[in-house]
This record gives structure tokens, sequence and C-alpha cells, in this order.
């Protein structure tokens, strides 16, 4: 079934144009990559989707239902939650109210149910804080509960940030460079964490990344993005051996 | 969670029991300090909220101090006394006729001022940083200005005069009545505070002030809470305002110039943004500090009188402050028995060490 279509999508930003009639479409349960080098518009492809950029041209559905102008906690809201490429976390926060806080968005007592703990709101921060810390288990970060979020070393802190997005209960999550600054042992353990919530919270996922291992272990599928425009798309082994992505990637060789 | 009532418990009474000795034993300029005190409590406590929590530089907190201190004092001002504070320009109907009890008007107050806190907020929170910090200034002003040129309302810059105070408190007669309705006011307001930043809506508060965009993607609905945040904090001003004006008794709009905003702001600071304790503990002290200093205006010790001196000392004390906690007093954590302890150890150590 489709989750997430993405219709030529222009995104301008005055004279620059970051993204040209980008195209995408994901059926629920996968895992597709998006790669391209610096500056191709990744991110700002994950802007687009996530409300975070109204799109100069073109459309973006979430389950049919037409979300290019939503803001981005109505598409949060709507089941697709996102991480950061430079990392946000809450910083001054610690751990565990950082993934308190992406509960939020599901509370269903009032301003004043809330203050004033009524019962109906005990019940639901018992639920937060159990789910909450039930996640961080999941994430291997338990033990560090109390500790400021900023003081986390970086591994550990992009880890944090799919456990605060996981806590928003999506149904896409969009990963933007989860390995990036990871050593090669850490980049392992991230595969295996992907495949592992996706089949634990029936995730559908669209990543970019750098690190061609990561991407090409993860993901079935891959579109590949240079100067904002998709250039391929296909199948790992596809990409690899695909000419147009060799030149955009090492176009310098290509010429030599 | 208990051992945190239990607390709270014991320090309301422990304040309580202050207040009792307070009663019986200051006179009463000292008894209008410590008035003043839980009043300024009341201020710091709730501009705190939305600039120290929510993170938005929002300066309109004299304009709805304004608000609340104008509507309370013509709801409890008799009609007489009314007529007799509009002699140029008669106060329109029904405000000419209504007299109500303290309790009532003072909570109208609040709304008011909340209401002209969501008036204010809903344009003004689309904004950021300085230009937010700029529109409620502006919208603080106008507020003022108004009041200075709705003569039949307000009776615009003679002021309103013989403001009564309550007579008792809830339905008690008690020696200093204002007293206990301001601190009880202030206790009320710190719990509020206390238990709305304890609960979800308060992390979401925090989220924003952390960094909006992230707040954003975790589905926070920014406008709606901000929004929600200068209401609270501008309901909270007005009750401070109309104990305020039943405190001194004579309001005009020159007492609410941006300084008074600035002051209120200072002591935010100075405690520590995003700190209830910190707010308390900063807007007790400066207070009284305000009020000690004055007399090296009058000449002190053999000095000459000086006026302005205290405010050089002030600054002074000030600039102090600022330097040796750069993040106010407090920071933005909150006073727990852990800290005090590592607080006093702290020079304690430093003695050891140096014998
Ligand atoms: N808000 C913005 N305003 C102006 N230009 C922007 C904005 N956001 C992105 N751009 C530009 O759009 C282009 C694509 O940026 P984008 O961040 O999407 O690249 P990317 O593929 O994610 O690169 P990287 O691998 O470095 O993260 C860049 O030239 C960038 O400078
Ligand atoms: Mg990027």
């Amino acid at each position: 079934m489709s989750l997430l279509e993405v219709k030529d999508v222009t995104m301008q930003f005055g004279g620059l144009t970051a993204v040209t009639n980008f195209n995408l479409h994901i059926n629920n349960d996968e895992i597709v990559g998006l790669i391209g080098p610096n500056g191709a518009g990744k991110t700002t492809c994950f802007n687009v989707i996530t409300g975070e950029y109204i799109p100069s041209k073109g459309s973006v559905f979430f389950e049919k239902k037409d979300i290019t102008k939503a803001r981005s906690d109505q598409v949060t809201k709507l089941g697709i939650a996102r991480t950061f490429q430079n990392i946000r976390l809450f910083k001054d926060l610690t751990v565990l109210e950082n993934v308190l806080i992406a509960n939020h968005l599901n509370v269903k007592s009032n301003l004043f149910t809330a203050i004033f703990k009524l019962p109906k709101y005990q019940k639901e921060e018992r639920q937060m804080y159990e789910k909450s810390l039930d996640l961080l288990k999941e994430l291997k970060l338990e033990r560090f509960k109390n500790e400021k979020s900023s003081s986390l070393p970086y591994g550990l802190q992009r880890r944090l940030e799919i456990a605060r997005a996981l806590a928003t209960q999506p149904k896409l999550l969009l990963l933007d460079e989860p390995a990036a600054g990871m050593n090669p042992q850490e980049s392992i353990e991230l595969m295996k964490l992907i495949n592992e919530i996706k089949e634990k919270f029936n995730l559908t996922i669209f990543m970019i990344e750098h690190h061609m291992p990561v991407i090409m272990g993860v993901c079935k599928r891959i579109l590949v993005l240079d100067h904002g425009l998709t250039i391929a798309e296909g199948t790992p082994k596809e990409i690899q051996t695909n000419p147009k992505v060799i030149e955009a990637y090492l176009g310098v060789e290509t010429i030599a | 969670m208990s051992k945190k009532v239990i607390t709270s418990l014991i320090l309301i009474l422990i304040t309580i029991t202050l207040l009792i000795i307070a009663q019986n034993n200051l006179d009463s300029f000292s008894l209008r300090i410590l008035n003043l005190c839980g009043i300024y409590v009341i201020f710091a406590v709730s501009m705190n909220l939305i600039n120290g929590f929510t993170g938005q530089l929002a300066l309109g907190h004299a304009g709805f101090i304004a608000v609340g201190a104008y509507s309370y004092s013509l709801l409890v001002m008799d009609p007489q006394l009314k007529e007799m504070n509009f002699f140029l320009k008669p106060l329109i109907a029904p405000l000419n006729t209504v007299h109500w009890p303290f309790l009532p008007a003072l909570i109208l107050a609040g709304l008011m001022a909340a209401l002209a806190g969501f008036l204010v907020g809903a344009p003004a929170l689309r904004l950021r940083g300085d230009y937010l910090a700029i529109a409620t200034l502006g919208f603080g002003e106008i507020i003022r200005i108004i009041f200075t040129n709705t003569q039949s309302i307000t009776n615009g810059s003679l002021g309103l005069k013989g403001i009564p105070a309550p007579d008792k408190f809830l339905f008690f007669s008690m020696k200093n009545s204002l007293m206990w309705w301001v601190w009880i006011a202030a206790i009320i307001t710190v719990i509020f505070h206390f238990l709305l930043i304890d609960s979800s809506y308060g992390r979401a508060f925090k989220a924003i002030r952390e960094d909006e965009k992230a707040a954003q993607a975790m589905g926070i609905a920014l406008f709606k809470h901000k929004v929600m945040a200068m209401v609270i904090s501008s309901f909270f001003a007005g009750i401070g305002g109309a104990l305020l004006a039943s405190l001194i008794g004579t309001i005009d709009p020159l007492m609410f110039r941006f300084l008074l905003t600035f002051n209120i702001l200072l002591i935010v600071v100075v405690g520590g943004m995003g700190s209830i304790s910190g707010s308390i503990i900063s807007a007790i002290s400066i207070t009284i500090l305000m009020e000690v200093l004055r007399a090296l205006d009058q000449g002190f010790m053999g000095l000459p009188a000086l006026p302005g001196l205290r405010m050089v000392v002030f600054a002074l004390l000030l600039m102090s402050v600022v330097l040796f906690y750069p993040k106010g007093l407090m920071g933005n954590e909150e006073l727990s028995w852990n800290k005090l302890m590592n607080l006093l150890k702290k020079p304690l150590l430093l003695k050891e060490v140096k014998k």
C-alpha cells in the first residue's frame, strides 16, 4: 500500500533551485535510501516532506492525504517523524525528558487537567513514563536517563534522536545521515538497530546516508540526487554500477 | 512525589508562621515592604514563565499589570469615591455604579489581563527574538497610552486615588488582611507554576525554549503553546497588578512604564531564567535591597545626602551578581536540599584548605 507520494516537487530559494521535479513513491514496510553528493538537495527533500518548507511546485501526499502545506507539527501528528542531520536535541534537558516531550502530541488531557494532576492526567503521565523508559531500554540508553542530553557522546546522541522520533509513534521514519560521525563498529550496530526498530515498531523508513556500506546494507531501493535532479533509482546493485552515479560521485576520475 | 509534597507543605507552613510573626511584630513601613515582596514574587514568577521557561522574550508585563490594576480598582471603588475621582469627565456607565467585593474583583482583574495577553500575544508571538521583544514592548506602551487617553474610563493621567484595600481575609477579620491576600496569592502563584512546569505542557514549553524546530518536529504546535504561556503569564501579572493597586492605593498610567517591565526582567535574570525558586529569592532580595538602599539617598553614616547613590550601589551589586553568576543565581534549576548543602559545604571546604 502506498504510504508516501511526492509528486513533481521543485524547491527554490530565491534564485537557487535546490530540488527539481522530485518524485518519490514509498510503500508500507519499505526501507528506501536517498544519496547524493554534498548540497545535492537531500535534506531539502526531507524538509519539504515534513512541512518545514512548502515546495515552490508540486505536492506531497501521506496516506493519500495532501500534506503539501501542512505545518511540521501537523505532519508529525499524522505519523511522520524525523531526525536531524545536525543533531537537534533539547540540550539542557535530560535524556528522559527529551523522550517524554515527544509524547506530548498524544496527550489528551487539557492544560488544567494536567496542571492539577487530575486522575485522567496522572494515568497519561504514568503511561508516558513507562513508554519512554521502555524506549530508552530498547535503544540501550536507559542508564543515561537522568543525564543532560548534551553530555552524551555523539553516537548516543544520534541514538537518542531516534528514540525521541520513535516516541511520537510514527508510521514513517525519516533519518538524515544517522551514521554521520560514527566509526565502522558503531555503523554496524546502527544498521542492526534500524532493522530491529523497523520490525518492532512496524516502520517504513526513508533515510539519507553517506556511508555506502550502511545504505547498501539496509536499503532495498535507493534514489540518487545530484544538483537537485534525480539521476538514478534502483536496487543497491544497480546503483553501484550505474555510470551516471559513478560520474556524479567521482566526476573527476571519469574525465581522467 | 510524596517527598516533594511534604517538603512543599513544610515550606508553606514555615512561610505562614513567618507571616504570623511579621503581622504581630513589623511596623507598617516594613509590612508594606513585605507586601511589595509578595507582589514582586508574583510578577517575577509569571514573567519567568514566558521569558525563562518558554524562551519568548516578551516585554509587555507592565501593560498586563496595568490592566489588572485598573480593572480591580474600577470594580472595588465605591460609586461615591468614583465620582470624586472623575471630576473632569464622569466615568461611563455601568462602571460608575459597580461596587464589587475584593475576591471577585481580583479574579476578574486577572482574567482581563489574560484577555489582554491573548490579544497582544496572538499577533506578536508569530514573531521571534528581537522582533517579539520590540512588538510586545510596543504593545505594553500602547496599553499605557490608551489608559492615559480614555479619560472617561481610567481618569487619564489623573489616575485613581483612594483605592480600598480588603478589610477581611476571606471571612476573617485580620490585623492586616492585605498581607494575607498578597502572600496567599503569591503562594498559589508559585504552586501553580511548579505544577505547570512539572506537567507535559511545561515540558513542551521548555522544548520550545531549547529548540523551536525540534519541538515542532516532535509534534508541538508552537503558536498554541506560546499563546498558552503568554495568557497564563498575563493572568498572574493582572493579579499582581490588582494587589499592587490595593497596596499603594493610588495608580496612574506613569506607574506602568517600561521601567516596571525592566525591573521585573532584571529580577528574573538575576534569579535565573527558568528557575521559579530563583525568581522568588531574587524578587524578595531585590525588593528589600531597593528599600534598604533608600537610606543612602538620604545621607547615611555621616555621608552627605546624595540622591541617586542608591542606584549606583544597586548597579554595582547587580554587576557583581552577573559577573559571578552569569546564568543568574539559580541558572535554570530549582533549589533543593542537595544543592543547598553543597553551597554550604563549599565555603567550609575552602576554609579547611586554607588551614
Ligand atoms: N533555507 C535555505 N535557504 C537557502 N538555501 C538553502 C536552504 N536550504 C538549503 N539550501 C540550499 O539548497 C541546496 C541543497 O541543500 P541540502 O541541505 O538539501 O543538501 P544536502 O543534499 O542535504 O547536502 P549535505 O549532504 O551537505 O547535507 C544547497 O545549495 C543549500 O545551500
Ligand atoms: Mg543534508
